[in-house]
């Protein structure tokens, strides 16, 4: 049974001065991580101060190419939605949603890439699609 | 602090429906019946602890107030459904060190009757809450997010929708003899997985009742519990813990009772294996598998295999459970089942459960609470009861 996900009314994100950069990247179609200066490691959601050293920490650019850790479809819901965590190439996993693909045929460990969705009057909402094989 | 304190008094609310109460009187009416319980009057009280379900925005000074007490500790810290096992734990350290010697944990709501969409609707919030931004606008609720940590167990360790339906069965096996519970009704392995699916792979009888109602506990000291007639249920080994996302290195296949089931049991020297009944937290069926497995009743992944074929029925299977009917078909009181595991857990130890659920040998008893988010972070807290 083949259940295409729909387009969904999504809420703005609310930013402040810590990751404003984050929904700027965003809203230019590019998804950015934060690695410490440090130690070098990536983490998510984005901090000033990295959550393994507390050192200092500035954005890089991601791959926008992942796998599906874990998800599921929300049936009791006006539109039905796949939510669940990507983990990134960068080895860091995000909450996120699944989209433009079929609901039934999500499968934990599928390769994903990332695509923008737009929310009511923020900055768009990096999501991830089946990637192309 | 182990055997510094006993649990001398425990009350259940019998409603499951308050349209005609308030929040605040629901909390003085189990404060009077654990009192009561115990014993004691309000003016024993020297101690208070609540959480998120307490009315009023300054922690516990509106119902300190409400409830008249003069008390020389009090503790608000909130982890959703698990705050009232990690209120047992500092009622016990405040005891041993000297700061309380009667020390009462209310928690009330009335979700029922305020007709909250409690776990499928996305809670918005403060959002300074730092990672707010990053979750709410994708729709997580509570029961989607605990989905995701059942389709990952599925995934890894081969877990079945059938195994995590047997935990619902034993629940409702016990809660026919319970008059008060919701459900009552005996269900069948069938019977959930052909429940209608809410979020993959979570049908609706995977998921707890909503209800009105609360619960109390009163903690005393040593001598106090000295003086009083009820049975001596002695705390001997609490542990908590705080689980999240680690910073992007999600993992979903444990929780918090990992760290703090160890903490409890090597607190009261006692092994998983000892234990002769268990109030696990059972938000969802997935929430009871992942704690059973963290808390060390079986290994890690093998979790649907132990909970299946009636393991957790008394009577039949290795491991008690939630003799009361649990969250899952008796009550889930303000959304938060952790005051009614301790309670069971008492009532079990004192030999007071329903005869046809008692365990024979109550001599030591486990109650276990998750609160918050499974799948996004919570809080983790275990008590371990010994009855002397
Ligand atoms: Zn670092």
């Amino acid at each position: 049974m083949a259940s295409m996900s729909q387009d969904r009314t999504l809420p703005p994100p609310e930013s402040n001065p810590e990751t404003k950069a984050y929904w700027d990247a965003a809203a230019e179609g590019r998804l950015i991580l934060r690695k410490c200066t440090g130690c070098g490691k990536v983490h998510f959601y984005p901090r000033a101060l990295c959550p393994f050293c507390y050192g200092d920490t500035e954005w890089v650019d991601a791959s926008g190419r992942g796998t599906i850790y874990s998800y599921s479809v929300m049936r009791r819901a006006p539109v039905p939605y796949a939510i669940g965590y990507v983990t990134l190439e960068e080895g860091v996993s995000m909450l996120t949603n699944f989209v433009d693909c079929d609901l039934d045929a999500l499968k934990i460990g599928q390769d994903v890439r990332v695509v923008f969705k737009p929310t009511e009057g923020g900055p768009p909402l990096p999501m991830f699609t089946p990637a192309r094989a | 602090m182990k055997g510094k304190a006993y649990i001398a008094g425990a009350y259940e609310h019998p409603t499951r429906k308050a349209p005609d109460k308030s929040v605040a009187q629901l909390h003085a009416e189990v404060a009077r019946g654990a009192l009561e319980d115990a014993g004691l009057t309000k003016d024993d009280v020297d101690a208070y602890y609540c959480a998120g379900d307490a009315p009023g925005a300054l922690g516990p000074l509106s119902m300190v107030e409400y409830l008249n007490l003069r008390c020389r500790h009090v503790d608000s810290t909130d982890v959703g459904g698990s705050s009232y096992l990690l209120h047992v734990g500092h009622a016990v350290e405040a005891i041993a060190a000297g700061r309380a010697k009667v020390a009462l944990i209310t928690l009330a709501g009335r979700p029922r009757s305020e007709g909250q969409a409690t776990g499928t609707a996305p809670r918005a919030g403060d959002m300074r809450q730092p990672d707010l931004q990053f979750e709410y606008p994708y729709g997580p609720t509570v029961v989607n997010m605990y989905a995701n940590c059942a389709m990952r167990h599925m995934h890894q360790f081969g877990t079945t929708a059938e195994q995590l339906a047997w935990i619902k069965v034993a629940a409702s096996t016990h809660a026919q003899y319970n008059e008060r519970a919701m459900l009552r009704d005996v269900v069948t392995v069938e019977e959930v997985v052909n429940s209608p699916m809410v979020s993959d792979p979570l049908h609706r009888l995977d998921c707890c009742v909503i209800s009105d109602g609360g619960g109390a506990l009163v903690v005393v000291a040593p001598e106090i519990m000295a003086s009083l007639k009820r049975p001596k249920v002695k705390v001997i080994g609490v542990g908590e813990a705080v689980k999240g996302q680690m910073a992007g290195q999600v993992d979903l296949t444990y929780s918090g009772a990992a760290w703090s089931g160890p903490r409890a049991f090597e607190m009261a020297g006692v092994k998983p294996s000892d234990i002769k009944y268990a109030s696990i937290y059972d938000s969802f069926t997935i929430t009871v598998l992942m704690q059973i497995e963290d808390l060390g009743f079986c290994e890690k992944g093998e979790g649907g295999k132990f909970v299946a074929d009636g393991n957790l029925i008394s009577g039949q299977g290795r491991l008690p459970f939630n003799t009361d009917g649990g969250g899952l078909c008796n009550n889930h009181p303000a959304n938060r089942g952790g005051i009614t595991k301790v309670i069971e857990a008492v009532r079990q130890a004192r030999g007071e459960a329903h005869p046809k659920v008692q365990v024979p040998d109550p001599s030591l008893v486990l109650a276990h609470g998750t609160g918050g988010s499974l799948g996004l972070r919570h809080g983790s807290a275990t008590v371990i009861l010994e009855r002397e």
